[in-house]
């Protein structure tokens, strides 16, 4: 896409995520980090990480979501938070819960932390120390959400649904108000990446996902005004393609802990992107006036169904990191939207019903998954 | 929840920051997933709101700014909305 094409600025951006390492003690089977991991040695510095939150404010940037892998082995995550926040930028740490200490976190609201988002895999502490591939994990969690009770933060849950946790959904909820919880944020597992790569063993039946949502609304109508529920919703049975990030360069930007920056985190995958970096650009060109921010911005890329589709301002084609996953073309209509030439992909997978026995998972190491062709 | 007593002073949680965005030209309520977007004086409403003043005070400061503006009637029902959503306390 040529400059002389998109004349117009875009407006700012309202939220960063700063993978700020992609090293962590959990092993999940379907983390959002892209398949290659950055190297702990590529790692943005303390300086580069400050400059980059001081560009993203003076571009507009509201929110930060401090996360990683663990944002936590981050040794100088107090001074990135001070940054942020001198910046004037909100920020909420994204973490596992491993390795939040009284004194550690002291620290970081000292720094103008303001908000926690924990992560948990299941209500149950050997089935979360399982997909977790952690044990311990979930005591460890237990304890975190304690500490940023008592440090006066406001706490969210983040959990992951699948085939092993859909079923206990209501004890998830149970759990989150019992630790405390302000919001409790149930996911269903996006299926790119580690999620694509534990497909067979992730997927859920469609019965599972139904009974588990009317359990999520059952339990919305109990705690209105306690605690606030999100549920995301599961596209491969809902024939409806997510709005993916708001629109691709419309509201936030991912920078990875090398500095490479994407319109979403699972964008690393896509081919020929040419993903700008920090060390390079300054966060203005690379929202701007990047190729890889215009590729799919606005509308004009668009093809197929989406094009004359009255929802296309809605849900923008929904994702096109799945639109890649499924069919090869980052382009096409998301497979999941019913409309798609391609949705008979995903509506195959969600009607056969999941695989017998559950496959093992592949957890999330560097170097676990297969080498992509080259 | 019950609507706040007389004597309410507003303040707004720990949680929650009001600050002024020089990119956007517009006041805005920071939450820890949501950004508020806020319209025509409401930013300027929640800037008296800081612990120490009661609603009666918050009305009077405004009333004496804007001598023209309905403040009495508005600004304890625009108060009470955001008590109810938690977003004062």
């Amino acid at each position: 896409m040529t400059d002389a094409s998109r004349p117009e600025r875009p407006a700012p951006p309202w939220a960063l995520l700063a993978e700020l390492t992609h090293a962590c003690p959990l092993h999940c089977p379907y983390c959002s980090n892209p398949l290659e991991l950055a190297r702990r040695s590529s790692e943005l510095s303390t300086g580069e990480w400050a400059d980059v939150l001081r560009q993203a404010g003076e571009l507009g940037v509201v929110h930060t979501h401090l996360s990683g892998g663990e944002p936590l082995l981050r040794p100088d995550l107090a001074d990135i938070v001070a940054a942020a926040e001198a910046a004037g930028i909100y920020t909420q740490l994204v973490t596992s819960g491993t390795a939040l200490d009284e004194a550690r976190l002291a620290a970081l609201t000292a720094a103008g932390l303001r908000s926690v988002q924990l992560s948990v895999q299941h209500a149950d502490a050997r089935a979360n120390d399982r997909i977790a591939g952690r044990p311990s994990s979930f005591a460890a969690k237990e304890q975190a959400a304690a500490l940023v009770r008592r440090a006066g933060l406001p706490l969210g849950l983040n959990i992951v649904l699948h085939r092993d946790n859909l079923d206990a959904v209501g004890a998830l909820i149970e759990l989150g108000v019992a630790w405390g919880a302000d919001r409790i944020e149930l996911a269903n597992t996006q299926f790119y990446g580690w999620g694509l790569l534990n497909r067979a063993a992730l997927l859920p039946t469609r019965d599972q996902v139904t009974r588990a949502h009317e359990a999520v609304e059952d339990w919305r109508t109990r705690l209105a005004g306690q605690v606030e529920l999100i549920w995301v919703v599961p596209d491969y049975f809902d024939g409806v393609a997510k709005p993916c990030m708001g629109g691709w360069g419309a509201v936030s930007l991912t920078v990875a802990p090398d500095g490479t920056v994407l319109p979403c985190p699972a964008a690393a995958a896509l081919p020929d992107l040419a993903a700008p970096n920090v060390r390079d650009r300054s966060l203005a060109w690379i929202w701007e006036r990047s190729p890889a921010f215009n590729r799919f911005r606005g509308t004009d890329w668009m093809t197929g169904p989406c094009r004359g589709c009255p929802r296309r301002e809605e849900d923008f084609g929904g994702c096109r990191c799945q639109a890649y996953a499924l069919t090869g073309d980052p382009a096409r209509t998301d497979p999941a939207c019913a409309f798609s030439p391609d949705h008979d992909l995903v509506r195959r997978l969600s009607e056969a019903g999941p695989a017998e026995p559950p496959p093992p998972y592949t957890y999330r190491r560097p170097g676990a998954a297969p080498v992509a062709p080259a | 929840m019950t609507a706040p007593e007389r004597e309410w002073c507003p303040a707004l949680p720990p949680a929650l920051t009001l600050r002024h965005d020089t990119v956007r030209g517009t006041d805005l309520l920071v939450l820890p997933e949501r950004v508020v977007v806020l319209k025509g004086h409401a930013g300027t409403v929640l800037g008296l709101c800081d612990g120490t003043r009661t609603v009666r005070g918050i009305v009077d400061a405004l009333a004496e700014r804007f001598p023209d503006a309905p403040v009495a009637t508005d600004v304890p029902l625009f108060l009470d909305r955001l008590h109810r959503e938690g977003w004062l306390r």
